[in-house]
C-alpha cells in the first residue's frame, strides 16, 4: 500500500509486473533501468535462480518526479513466473498499489497466460484485493514473435472489461514506457479518489 | 480496511529519536525502522555509502518469506532474525503486526547488548507507531485533496 512521508516530501507506490514464466516481466524492469536518468532511479535487485529465473523478486525503485512538492517514486516489483514459485509470488503481491499483467502473445503460451491470469485473481483475493478494483492495466508482450496470436483474440480472451492495454516489445522497449505511465497514473488517480475499499 | 502508511513530520521526529537513542544505547552500526511493504519510516546511524531503499525491500521479503515458512509450521511469525557476517551482522525484529525494525551491528557492539538495548527500546517504538497507524483517515487524505487531476495530467505529459 502507498506510503506518504510529510518529512520527507515523498509518496512511495507499489507496482507489480504479473505474468507467465519468460513472458518479459524482468526485460520491462530492465528496459526501464537502461532508459532511466541515473538520479532517477536506484540500484536494480534481482533475486534469481543459477538459471536467470526469478526466484523471488525484481526490484527497482524510480522516481518520475514531483506533484505538489511531493517526490513521487513507484516501487516496481516483478513476480517469479513459473508455477512452482506460488508462494512467492503471493508474498510480493502484499501492498500493491496498481498490477501490470503482461502477457506472452505466442499461441503456445496461451494456457500458460490464462493460468497465470487466474492465479493473479486467486491471489490478490487472499490479501482482500479485488482485481477489478485496483489500477490494472494489460501488456501483450513479444509482438514482434511470427506466431504471435491476433490482439483481437488476446483482447477478447483477457480484457473483456476493456482496461489499458498496451502492445509491446519489451527488449527494444515498445510498449514498455507506455505501460508504466498507464500504470502509475492510474494508481495516483486512485489514491486521490482515496475510496478504494478491501474485501474482507 | 485502508492500510495505507502516512508518517507526518512530527511523528517521523519521534520514530528517528527513538532509533537514534537505540543506536547509541546499542553501540550499533545503524537502525532502521521500515513498514512491511518495505518502506523506510526512520534511519538513523552511519548511513553513509548504505542504499536503504534495497535495504528496506530485501527486509521486507525476508520477512514476508519468513513469514510465509512461520505458516506452514504452524507458527504466526518468527518474530527475530539474526544474520552474523565476519564483519558485519544484521538483526532483524518484527514490532507490533505492521513493522520491522533492523539493526546494523559490528564488532562494537554484541548481539548480547543488542537484544538488551532493544527490551528497552521496544515500546517506545511500538507506541510512536500505533500513534501513526491510528490516525484518523479524513487528516491522511489531506495531500491527495490538494492535488488535481489537472496535476497528474501534467505530470505525465513530461517525459
Amino acid at each position: 500500500m502507498s506510503f506518504i512521508n510529510y518529512s520527507s516530501r515523498e509518496i512511495n507506490c507499489k507496482i507489480v509486473y504479473y505474468g507467465p514464466g519468460l513472458c518479459g516481466k524482468t526485460t520491462n524492469l530492465q528496459y526501464i533501468y537502461s532508459k532511466t536518468n541515473p538520479e532517477a532511479k536506484g540500484k536494480m535487485i534481482s533475486l534469481e535462480t543459477g538459471t536467470e529465473r526469478t526466484l523471488l523478486f525484481d526490484f527497482l525503485p524510480i522516481s518520475l518526479g514531483e506533484i505538489r512538492g511531493f517526490k513521487t517514486r513507484f516501487h516496481l516489483f516483478t513476480v517469479p513466473g513459473q508455477v512452482f514459485y506460488d508462494a512467492s509470488r503471493k508474498l510480493i503481491l502484499k501492498g500493491v498499489d496498481g498490477v501490470v499483467f503482461v502477457a506472452d502473445s505466442q499461441v503456445e503460451r496461451l494456457d500458460a497466460n490464462i493460468e497465470s491470469f487466474e492465479s493473479l485473481v486467486n491471489n490478490l483475493k487472499e490479501h482482500g484485493e479485488d482485481l477489478e478494483k485496483l489500477p490494472f492495466v494489460i501488456q501483450y508482450n513479444k509482438r514482434d514473435l511470427p506466431n504471435a496470436v491476433d490482439l483481437s483474440y488476446l483482447e477478447e480472451v483477457f480484457n473483456p472489461r476493456g482496461v489499458q492495454s498496451f502492445e509491446a516489445v519489451a527488449p527494444t522497449g515498445q510498449g514498455v514506457f507506455d505501460t508504466l505511465k498507464a500504470v502509475a497514473k492510474q494508481v495516483l488517480v486512485e489514491l486521490k479518489r482515496g475510496d478504494r475499499q478491501k474485501t474482507p | 480496511m485502508n492500510t495505507q502508511t502516512v508518517l507526518f513530520e512530527e511523528d517521523s521526529k519521534r520514530l528517528s529519536q527513538a532509533c537514534l537513542n537505540l543506536q547509541q544505547e546499542a553501540y550499533a552500526r545503524a537502525v532502521f525502522l521500515l513498514d512491511k511493504d518495505g518502506q523506510l519510516l526512520a534511519n538513523e546511524g552511519e548511513i553513509d555509502g548504505l542504499d536503504t531503499t534495497s535495504l528496506a525491500s530485501l527486509t521486507a521479503g525476508n520477512i514476508a518469506a519468513t513469514g510465509g515458512l512461520a505458516k506452514l509450521l504452524g507458527e504466526k511469525e518468527f518474530p527475530v532474525q539474526v544474520h552474523e557476517g565476519d564483519k558485519e551482522s544484521i538483526h532483524i525484529s518484527l514490532i507490533g503486526e505492521r513493522l520491522i525494525l533492523v539493526i546494523l551491528f559490528d564488532q562494537r557492539s554484541s548481539l548480547g547488548l543488542i537484544r538488551l538495548k532493544l527490551k528497552h527500546a521496544y515500546q517506545d517504538i511500538l507506541e510512536i507507531s500505533q500513534d501513526i497507524f491510528d490516525k484518523p483517515k479524513e487528516e491522511m487524505k489531506s495531500v491527495f485533496s490538494e492535488i488535481t487531476d489537472d496535476d497528474i495530467d501534467d505530470f505525465f505529459g513530461l517525459d
